[in-house]
């Protein structure tokens, strides 16, 4: 009966922890003074969005996908 | 009568001004004026023209946004070649958007105008974007509305210019679109960048250019008016990851996966380097490549006169694949005048592009059906821009 209980205190305390954690604000595991490389212009997903707007658009009119490309579009869909 | 694809201003457009500063929430973009001429010329299709790109903000919270660009056409493709003659054209489109930043949460709110003489697009859209989790998140939906006024161009005795067109109007489409969006702060050096796009369109769909290929009882090759559903669902979902590299250089590379209801299957794979040399220049290459399958009413020639509901023989809708390998360099300067000015770039960048057909045959060669080569072409596309931060 010992055991049983043991097994189920132990399969039920990382849940414990769980909702413990969930009390307390997320910290950030990375903190805004180790954030120098990512504050790089070269990091940018999109440094130039006039650029990869009309790029976006160049595939967008000759491709059956689109969307989701996490900047731009534009629509010529000349041939 | 000419025969080709009529300008559909998508809308996803919208996303341009909505998720740009999508790795840098809670803060508006910067404030700077791009000039950019851009430059294709390839499959028989050449454009060119400007595209302005000028934000400015004009309270603590509140940046305003306008785009101008132009597409100048000239066109003598495949499609054209087959079955029309050469034309030249000219869009234009214009947008107007705003950003509004409060506390940690900024929202975007914009309109598109497309016009060319056969098409006319409306977009209107809205995005909100919230950053969290100590800025390691940032989360932003987006939802936009599109408008579509489609026409068929005619010409009075061959005089393929503005002078002798003739515009039809044929028909409407209208566009939902919503986008939802994630960028994750990994570790220090890695950040990561999901992207899910739902679009639903509705009426016009199809092109009044194309027709559909067909074995007449004589064994000859005829045309017929192509037809298309009316309504059209797509989803699309993407993943980016950005890495800063020890060396002061960084990796990326992207996947995407489409699916659509009208059986279109699309993957996309990128790749790119990023390199900052000597003090001011900043170089970059890419790959990128890209594949689909034929939507289910799609067929290079069909066995016979209406022998299904939705027949399309749009190389568009067709099963093939592309490769894109680009270069890019970027020179830094800081103008001494006028003083308002922070900094500028001097940025030149070039892509080829190679596209490959699996079941779309080049019948401008002529031949009997079983002879005909497939299509595939080479395109060059030539970017040259000038950037300010002020």
């Amino acid at each position: 009966m010992a055991q049983r209980r043991l097994a189920i205190m132990a399969m039920l305390a990382p849940l414990a922890a769980l909702l413990l954690c969930g009390c307390s604000p997320l910290q950030p595991w990375v903190k805004p003074y180790e954030r120098e490389h990512l504050a790089d212009p070269i990091m940018s997903f999109d440094p130039n969005p006039v650029s990869s707007t009309y790029l976006d658009h160049v595939f967008e009119v000759r491709e059956g996908a689109r969307g989701a490309t996490g900047s731009v579009g534009g629509g010529c869909g000349c041939n | 009568m000419r025969w080709r694809c009529g300008i559909r201003a998508r809308t996803v457009t919208a996303a341009l001004f909505a998720l740009t500063a999508v790795s840098r929430a809670a803060v508006l973009p910067d404030d700077r004026a791009d000039l950019l001429f851009h430059d294709w010329d390839g499959g028989g299709v050449t454009v060119e023209g400007p595209s302005i790109l000028v934000r400015k903000k004009v309270t603590d919270s509140l940046s305003l946004a306008a785009n101008y660009y132009v597409d100048m056409i000239s066109s003598a493709s495949v499609d054209v070649l087959s079955t029309a003659s050469p034309y030249k054209e000219k869009r234009t489109q214009g947008s107007l958007s705003a950003d509004y930043l409060h506390g940690n949460t900024i929202y975007s709110l914009g309109y598109i105008e497309s016009n060319e003489p056969d098409y006319v697009s409306r977009t209107g859209f809205f995005s909100v974007s919230q950053s969290m989790f100590g800025d390691l998140t940032t989360v932003s939906f987006g939802f936009t509305r599109g408008w579509d006024h489609v026409g068929e161009d005619s010409y009075r005795d061959g005089h393929y210019e503005d002078g002798g067109r003739v515009t039809t109007w044929v028909g409407d489409a209208d566009h939902r679109n919503w986008q939802a969006s994630l960028s994750q702060v990994l570790t220090r050096n890695l950040l990561l960048g999901l992207n899910f796009e739902t679009d639903e369109s509705d009426g016009y769909l199809q092109s009044p250019y194309r027709s559909a290929r067909y074995l007449n009882p004589e064994g000859m090759v005829q045309t017929e008016a192509q037809v298309t559903p009316n309504t059209r669902t797509g989803n699309a979902g993407s993943a980016q990851l950005k890495y800063y590299l020890p060396w002061h250089a960084a990796l990326d590379g992207s996947y995407r996966i489409y699916h659509d209801t009208w059986g279109i299957l699309a993957h996309t794979l990128g790749a790119g380097y990023t390199q900052p040399l000597f003090t001011n220049w900043t170089f970059n290459g890419t790959v990128r490549y890209y594949r689909q399958s034929a939507a289910t009413f799609y067929s290079d020639l069909f066995p016979f006169e209406d022998s299904q509901n939705f027949m399309s023989r749009d190389r568009e809708l067709a099963q093939f694949q592309d490769w894109t390998l680009g270069l890019g360099a970027s020179w830094q300067f800081h103008p001494g005048w006028p003083r308002w000015i922070e900094k500028g770039t001097l940025n030149l960048s070039y892509n080829r592009l190679h596209v490959a057909y699996d079941d779309f045959h080049n019948f401008t060669v002529g031949g009997s059906p079983s002879g005909v080569p497939l299509y595939g072409f080479d395109a060059n596309v030539t970017q040259i821009f000038i950037s300010f931060w002020y």
